[in-house]
């Protein structure tokens, strides 16, 4: 499917009151591709994700998915056309098990249409999902309230509920932060299998390393601007990004 | 032979959750107790009371269904301090239909239920946006203006209201129909609740940014849940439309969207049956408290605090909670 790129960021800018968050940022993403975005902290990844997935309004630019302009579409319509995205800060249903938090993106039109009907048993399902981001069968731990679960559990979830919209596009934002080196490990597979299934990600990340493992590409942020983009070891040589990581371990 | 003490629900908790397979007449017993004993006692009431009490137990049947109405919001994130919008435009609905085009108040009541609840839900639409306090600020108001501009414009009989609105054919209609409602309203909408469709509107109060995250449009649920809400509380103040033959500017009174959440919140919310049982308790409370005269509010206020700071979770988890703390003794080989 070479039919041009399935997401097409076009001279965006956001600013908030006085701050620019992003100013003049594009890029694009072809179909199965896995993109990180990176940059310090504050330069303006999540608002990028927040344009993307219709939760902000753009001050200025375009974004084109798949030919179609869905600037300023509201969220949920994004969703519907096959954009998914996991929050920064973990969302869950607190007051929900872990597995009837999964019962809320399943109850969505996307998986309606993605389906072409109804599910039999969306409890069935959300087990299964659970299971697939690392919620051991055996363990209980899909029954327990979110308000319990520890910080890797809650971003699993958080990934498994982005997955169950049968996403085209998936955006991750930060979804390693806060977990153990055993913890990204065990996640990394699932990112692998989504590749695999022909998705396409775009990964926000602080952990480099792991990132640069998997990712194709490279998109780097500083005071909301692109200040490079390209494989990920040939990025990291150019001195703007060195500036801007300056003291930060790659 | 000894004996030792049991939980009644153990035998059923260990089995497969969903997998009804009872083994005796004690836990079939247990089981159906909760909606046996409210539904037999709302159907045999009406037979042992006296003709006060009867209405008694009707009023107590329309603060439930209010309460409810205020429930199935409350779930959705949605607090209303504004019940009375709903019931007000169910009776003058009911009101019109009837005094002006002369239907049956049997076909009046449903109708001006549906009719009450489409202009809630049109009403309140452009408010869905907002949150927390200003959602509520907004219901608050609006029953208030209603008041005015009837008086002002004198519209459906301006101050004086509509009289001479046919009754319903009997008492026993009365009663009976107003609480098979309420026992309808009661285990359907907590069914409703439970289901995977309640679930999204109780997600859309826990976190309604994830909810949107999932691709759905929560403006659409919440205007459903608005609309099943507005249109409960119109089918009751359309139906003391018919109980009073009158209907006038007192249906957008504060006492409609006050008790009802009052009732919710001491019988316990989130449950439907303790916005019930809440509806239950303070109805009667405030009947039997008319006898020491101008007191009353007082003490209704100080039952209402002891209640709330007694049993925060509210009487009804207390209840649900000791129920399935029930012992029985059991043989031991
Ligand atoms: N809703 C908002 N209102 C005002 N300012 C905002 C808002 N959202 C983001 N900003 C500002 O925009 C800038 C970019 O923030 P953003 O969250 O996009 O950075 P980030 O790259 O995701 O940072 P981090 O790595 O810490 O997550 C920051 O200066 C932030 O304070
Ligand atoms: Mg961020």
């Amino acid at each position: 499917m070479a039919e041009g790129p399935i997401l097409k960021v076009d001279r965006l800018y956001k600013h908030f009151g006085g701050v620019q968050a992003i100013t003049e940022l594009s890029f694009e993403l072809a179909e199965g591709e896995l993109l990180g975005l990176i940059g310090p902290n504050g330069s303006g990844k999540t608002t990028a994700v927040n344009l993307i997935s219709g939760f902000v309004k753009p001050s200025r630019g375009a974004i084109i998915y798949r030919g179609r302009d869905i600037t300023g579409l509201a969220p949920y319509a994004v969703v519907r056309l096959g954009i998914a995205r996991t929050f920064q800060m973990v969302k869950p249903f607190y007051q929900l098990p872990a597995y009837k938090n999964m019962i809320i993106p399943l109850y969505s039109p996307r998986v309606k249409q993605m389906i072409g009907g109804r599910y039999g048993d969306r409890d069935a399902v959300a087990l299964d999902l659970l299971e697939e981001v690392g919620f051991e069968r055996d363990s209980q731990v899909a029954y327990k309230s979110a308000s319990v679960l520890p910080q890797g559990y809650l971003k699993r979830l958080e990934l498994a509920k982005a997955i169950a919209l049968k996403p085209d596009l998936l955006i991750l934002d930060e979804l390693f932060s806060g977990l153990s080196l055993a913890e990204v490990a065990s996640i990394v597979p699932v990112i692998e299998k989504l590749r695999k299934e022909g998705k396409t990600i775009i990964m926000i990340e602080h952990r480099l390393k792991e990132l640069f493992r998997i990712a194709d590409r490279v998109v780097v942020l500083n005071y909301g601007m692109k200040i490079a983009e390209g494989k990920p070891e040939q990025v990291m040589e150019t001195e703007e990004v060195k500036k801007a990581y300056l003291g930060v371990e790659v | 032979m000894e004996r030792r003490l049991e939980r009644i629900d153990r035998g059923i908790k260990a089995r497969a959750s969903g997998v009804f397979a009872l083994s005796s007449w004690r836990e079939m017993l247990y089981l159906s107790a909760p909606r046996l004993i409210p539904a037999l006692g709302f159907l045999l009431l009406p037979l042992v009371l006296d003709n006060y009490w009867q209405k008694v137990l009707l009023s107590m049947a329309v603060f439930a269904l209010l309460a409810i109405s205020w429930d199935i919001l409350a779930q959705t994130g949605m607090i209303s301090l504004g019940q009375g919008l709903f019931f007000g435009l169910g009776a003058y609905c009911s009101g019109i239909l009837n005094h002006s085009l002369g239907l049956h108040p049997l076909l009046a009541v449903p109708v001006a239920a549906i009719l009450g609840g489409v202009i809630s839900t049109v009403v309140l639409l452009p408010v869905l946006r907002l949150r927390g306090v200003y959602f509520s600020m907004v219901t608050l108001i609006i029953p208030l203006m209603l008041i005015r501009i009837i008086e002002a414009t004198k519209i459906f009989g301006g101050t004086e209201g509509l009289s001479g609105i046919a009754p319903l054919p009997s008492k026993w209609v009365e009663l009976y129909f107003i609480l098979s409602v309420l026992l309808a309203a009661l285990f359907g909408f907590r069914r409703m609740l439970s289901s995977d469709y309640g679930l999204v509107l109780k997600a859309i109060k826990d976190n309604d940014l994830s909810v949107i995250n999932a691709g759905i449009n929560i403006y659409w649920y919440k205007a459903q849940a608005l609309f099943i809400a507005g249109s409960l509380g119109a089918l009751c103040g359309a139906f003391m439309t018919h109980v009073y033959m009158f209907v006038g500017m007192p249906v957008f009174a504060l006492d409609y969207s006050i008790l009802p959440i009052a009732a919710a919140v001491v019988g316990g919310p989130g449950t439907l049956a303790g916005a019930t049982l809440g509806a239950a308790i303070l109805v009667p409370l405030s009947e039997i408290l008319r006898g020491i005269g101008g007191l009353r509010i007082v003490f209704y206020g100080y039952f209402l605090v002891v209640f709330i700071v007694v049993l925060p979770e509210g009487i009804f988890h207390y209840i649900e909670r000791k129920y399935h703390q029930f012992d029985r003794w059991v043989e031991v080989e």
